[in-house]
């Protein structure tokens, strides 16, 4: 049985200890703000580009998240072998990794933005981002009523714990950055030589 | 059915308002697809501003920085639990508390915040130097296709987020989270995720837009 009373003190009546300092907030907006002007120049604040991609007639999503991936990678990856940076690893939960994964996959084909592009639809004065973006909050407290009932039946289907591709494959880090990031390069070369957007 | 209070009945896998969520996602989807009236193709419509690799690019070196500098991987989803948290905070502060995943995650104005509200901001820039700013309410590829019905494309969208959100707090993460940050990290979850994403997407988006 739950004790209410000891969840509400834990939140506590103290603003410090719902809101981080100054200097962390300013970095958030600085990180932000380049983030949300990437994405729209990249030209995924767009309803047709994000429903063109999931309709394989425009593959500027997978140039965009396959480059920052390959990008991404290979500077995160070198920042931690010098030890630079932490990794910040979600669990692998294959069960709700799938099943989560599908859910949302049809709810971004209906509302034609994901999270992040939401805002950025919404910056750029694409206005139905807005009923989306009431939905995804509306989403979330669905999640959270359900989420005693999630945690006892498929957050523990197929629950490995943190796993990496390389860890899984047994080869050295290094040689799998280096490999997949080769091998993902490729694959934009194979999409720009047969795909003309 | 009348199955006693407190247990639960031995065949209910899945709750109630779950499988009332399904029935309404697949009504909404045959009344969309029902009312739909042209063959319509993206590459009608403007595409990007800047090379989808200079962007990309762009996004990778970002995330080098957020790591070093703020110890955190670029997200999004979890900005919207977080206004859904503060919300219940002040409609059910009690009921709100009591839930797990506020437990696991309460809600706190942070990096993340203000991290996804500055997206807003600099995709506003970036649409009014470009000179794209849009200030429509329907996207004109959806007009093409489903006509110019608001509440249509209202309801489209809140159920589309609705389950989208969902989604992504089961999965852990979305397109950002996941799709970019997880993937960048080489994590198994996420490489399975995005997989997932992209194979529910393309299969609802080919059924509303070709079918």
């Amino acid at each position: 049985m739950i004790d209410p009373g000891k969840a509400v003190k834990k939140w506590g009546k103290n603003p410090a200890q719902y809101v981080d300092a100054a200097p962390e907030l300013i970095a958030g907006a600085m990180f932000g703000l380049a983030f949300g002007f990437l994405l729209q120049k990249g030209g995924v604040g767009k309803f047709h580009v994000l429903i063109g991609q999931l309709l394989l007639q425009d593959f500027t999503v997978a140039k965009v998240m396959l480059t920052a991936i390959v990008v991404g990678m290979i500077g995160v990856f070198t920042l931690h072998h010098f030890a630079k940076v932490n990794l910040h690893i979600k669990p692998t939960q294959i069960g709700s990794n799938i099943i989560g994964g599908l859910l949302f996959g049809a709810g971004f084909a209906l509302m034609g933005y994901c999270p992040g592009t939401a805002a950025v639809a919404l910056g750029q004065g694409s206005w139905d981002a807005l009923f989306g973006m009431a939905g995804l909050i509306a989403g979330s407290w669905m999640f959270a009523e359900l989420s005693g009932w999630t945690k006892r039946t498929i957050e523990n289907w197929g629950d490995l714990g943190k796993v990496l591709l390389p860890d899984l494959l047994h080869v050295p880090r290094g040689v799998f950055v280096v490999g997949f990031a080769t091998a993902l390069t490729a694959l934009l070369v194979l999409l720009e030589r047969f795909n003309t957007r | 059915m009348n199955w006693p209070t407190n247990t639960r009945s031995p065949g209910q896998v899945i709750p109630k308002c779950v499988s009332y969520l399904i029935g309404t996602l697949a009504l909404l989807l045959i009344c969309a697809a029902a009312d739909a009236r042209t063959i319509v193709d993206a590459r009608d419509y403007a595409g990007y501003a800047w090379s989808p690799y200079l962007a990309g690019a762009g996004i990778g070196v970002l995330s080098w920085l957020t790591f070093y500098f703020s110890d955190k991987p670029i997200g999004a989803s979890s900005f919207y639990a977080l206004l859904a948290g503060f919300l219940g905070k002040l409609i059910a502060p009690r009921h709100t508390a009591s839930l797990v995943y506020f437990k696991d995650n309460p809600p706190r104005v942070g990096w993340q915040a203000v991290f996804v509200i500055s997206i807003i901001v600099g995709g506003a820039l970036a649409a009014v130097t470009g000179g794209e700013f849009t200030n429509e309410w329907l996207s004109p590829m959806w007009t093409e296709r489903f006509g110019d019905s608001m509440t249509l494309r209202a309801a489209v969208a809140f159920a589309g987020g609705l389950i989208m959100a969902f989604g992504a707090r089961l999965a852990g993460g979305c397109t950002s989270g996941h799709g970019i940050s997880g993937t960048l990290q080489l994590n198994l979850a996420s490489w399975i995720a995005v997989i997932c994403f992209f194979i529910g997407g393309i299969s609802v988006a080919m059924f509303l837009f070709k079918w």
